[in-house]
Parts: C-alpha cells; sequence; structure tokens
C-alpha cells in the first residue's frame, strides 16, 4: 500500500507544505517561542529533498532514517532532534519493509509519537506538538480497528489534530521556551503541534 | 585529559563561557559548539560531534549545555558516538564549565566530574544562609 515511491512523495509534499507555510509558522512561534520554528522546518525539509534521490531506492526503514537524520542536522532548533528522533524510530520499526499495509503504518507513527515524548521528556497536554500526534494517533488506530480504510482513518486523525492544536490555544504551556510566557502562552496556538497537523494533512493527501 | 565541550544556540555565547573556563584552566581542552554553520541561532549536530572529537584525548568528554534544543541534541550526538566515553553535564552553564575545566586539568576522570557537577548547581551568587 505504501511503498518506497509513495513514502518518497510523501516526503516531497511535506517539504513543499514547510516551504509554503513558513511564514505562517514563525508568526505563531513569535508569539510565544524564539520565532524560527517555520524557518528551521523549512531549511530542514529542503536538506531532506535533496537527500532523497538517494534514498528513494532504499527500503522504507532507510528513507525515513534518512529523513530524521537530515532533519536533526540541518533544522536547528528544538523541532529538529524530535521530528528526527519521530522519523527515525518510525523508520527502525519499519526496518527492511518494502511495502506496508495499515497496520505497520500506525505501528511506525506511534514508534515515533514515543520517540518525541522520550526525546522531549513530555506528555500530551504540555502544549506542544505531542497534543496534535497523539490524538490523530488514537483516531488512527481506532478507526483501523472499526475496519476503516488507511485513507479514511488518516482523515479522522487529521480531524483530532486539529481539534488538539485548537485545544492547545487554551492551555499553559508547561514544555518549551514558551514555558517560561506562563499563562501569557494562552490564547495561543502550539506551533509545534500547527506543523505536525499539516504533515498529517500532506501525509493524507497523498495516501 | 577529559575534554570539555560547550553547547549553545548562540556562537558568541559558548566562545564566551569557554573564553570564561579557559581563564581558569588554560590547559583544559576546550571547545565551542555554538549556533549553525551559517552563523546563525541554533544547534547543530555536526558542529557538536566535531567539538567532541577535537578535545578527545582518549580520556572522555564532557558536554555542557544551555537549553532546549542543545540538551536534545547533544543526546543524539552521545547516541551517535560510543556513549561510554562521552557524558552530559547537569549544570548551570557558566559555573559547570569553570568546575569542569578545572577538573579536567588537575586530571580528574570523567565519571568523577560528572559525579561532581552538581556543586556547580549548589554554588550561591548571594549569600543562601542570610
Amino acid at each position: 500500500m505504501i511503498d518506497n515511491k509513495k513514502m518518497v512523495e510523501i516526503m516531497q509534499a511535506i517539504a513543499k507544505r514547510m516551504e509554503k507555510e513558513k511564514e505562517f509558522l514563525t508568526e505563531l512561534d513569535n508569539a510565544i517561542g524564539d520565532g524560527d520554528h517555520g524557518i528551521n522546518l523549512a531549511r530542514g525539509f529542503a536538506a531532506v529533498e535533496q537527500k532523497l534521490p538517494q534514498l528513494a531506492d532504499k527500503d522504507l526503514g532507510a528513507i525515513l532514517k534518512g529523513v530524521g537524520m537530515a532533519l536533526v542536522s540541518n533544522v536547528g532548533g528544538a523541532s529538529g532532534p524530535l521530528y528526527g528522533t519521530a522519523f527515525m524510530k518510525a523508520g527502525g520499526a519499519l526496518k527492511g519493509e518494502t511495502d506496508i499495509d495499515a497496520e505497520k503504518f500506525a505501528a511506525a507513527f506511534e514508534a515515533g509519537v514515543d520517540g518525541i515524548k522520550m526525546r522531549g521528556k513530555a506528555h500530551e497536554g504540555e502544549k506542544t506538538m505531542l497534543d496534535a500526534q497523539c490524538p490523530a494517533l488514537k483516531a488512527l488506530k481506532e478507526a483501523l480497528a472499526a475496519g476503516k480504510d488507511l485513507k479514511t482513518a488518516m482523515g479522522e486523525a487529521v480531524a483530532a489534530a486539529k481539534d488538539g492544536v485548537a485545544y492547545t490555544k487554551t492551555i499553559i504551556a508547561t514544555k518549551g521556551r514558551a514555558s517560561y510566557l506562563g499563562e501569557r502562552s494562552i490564547g495561543h496556538e502550539d506551533p509545534g503541534a500547527m506543523s505536525s497537523l499539516m504533515m498529517l494533512e500532506e501525509i493524507t493527501r497523498v495516501l | 585529559m577529559v575534554g570539555i565541550v560547550i553547547v549553545s544556540h548562540s556562537k558568541k555565547l559558548a566562545e564566551g563561557v569557554v573564553e570564561i573556563a579557559r581563564m581558569m584552566a588554560a590547559e583544559a581542552p576546550l571547545a565551542a559548539a555554538g549556533g549553525l554553520d551559517d552563523g546563525g541561532l541554533g544547534t547543530s549536530f555536526e558542529r557538536i560531534a566535531a567539538a567532541v572529537e577535537e578535545v578527545d584525548q582518549g580520556d572522555g568528554v564532557g558536554v555542557l549545555m544551555d537549553m532546549g534544543s542543545a540538551v536534545m541534541t547533544t543526546e543524539m550526538v552521545c547516541e551517535a558516538l560510543d556513549e561510554t566515553r562521552i557524558r552530559m553535564l547537569d549544570a548551570p552553564l557558566v559555573e559547570g564549565a569553570v568546575l569542569a575545566a578545572v577538573e579536567a586539568q588537575m586530571g580528574t576522570s570523567l565519571d568523577d566530574i560528572a559525579a561532581k557537577i552538581g556543586e556547580a548547581r549548589e554554588v550561591h551568587k548571594i549569600a543562601a544562609d542570610a
């Protein structure tokens, strides 16, 4: 269902979206962070795009690991080690795989989310990217368990991530740079949750 | 001697901390890994890894970090390299750097520096017993 060609297509779509949204993400980050999220991710995914031709013929695990390493080396902000770890852990879950089904996709997604929790020593409710990803993962697993196909299930995951982004607007940041703002962080969406939502939207669109 | 690496989002801050530590320990192998390759703010996996290689004399390397991605990126460098010879040191950056550099110059082992680094956190700048 997802082979190396599809995976490369997904990464290209994410890279384009990050370039397109870099000003918007940076604006969000200006409000409650250090104002570099959009620029950093655009730079990181531009490096990913450059590296994709060398990865295109590899197995899915190797592609995702390569993407993760490119992010770690080129993003520069906290989203580098966080998204980098996520893609590398997802790659670890797909080692040697050349064509995966919905179950394996969900397992890789889960490995990625667990990687972010581990790297950031974070969990849901702290106004971070996890507030988009955790509800999305839960919705994906529930939809698959109910027998829905991957594209439909990912549609539900995107909807859950959207709710998650809206939720980050209502809570105080207790992790990351925004935590220094305390209550003043309320009323702003978390830029990491927003970029996660965008990535999930791109994956779903390409599927 | 144990090598010491200072990781910061800012090139200037990392170099400044090295400058202060060197004042106390001119012989200690110290390296700054600050900012991105283009001079902008951020932390770079490659710069940290290169700084670790630079100060590694075979007795291990202690790394001090400022915050956020500096810590997470250093963690990833530790995972990528041989973890027995590189340790993250948890302390205020300036006090920790001075303590670590002085200990390194005296020939203290990496394990002992890591055990001792907590002392840098107990240094009060304003009398605490008042």
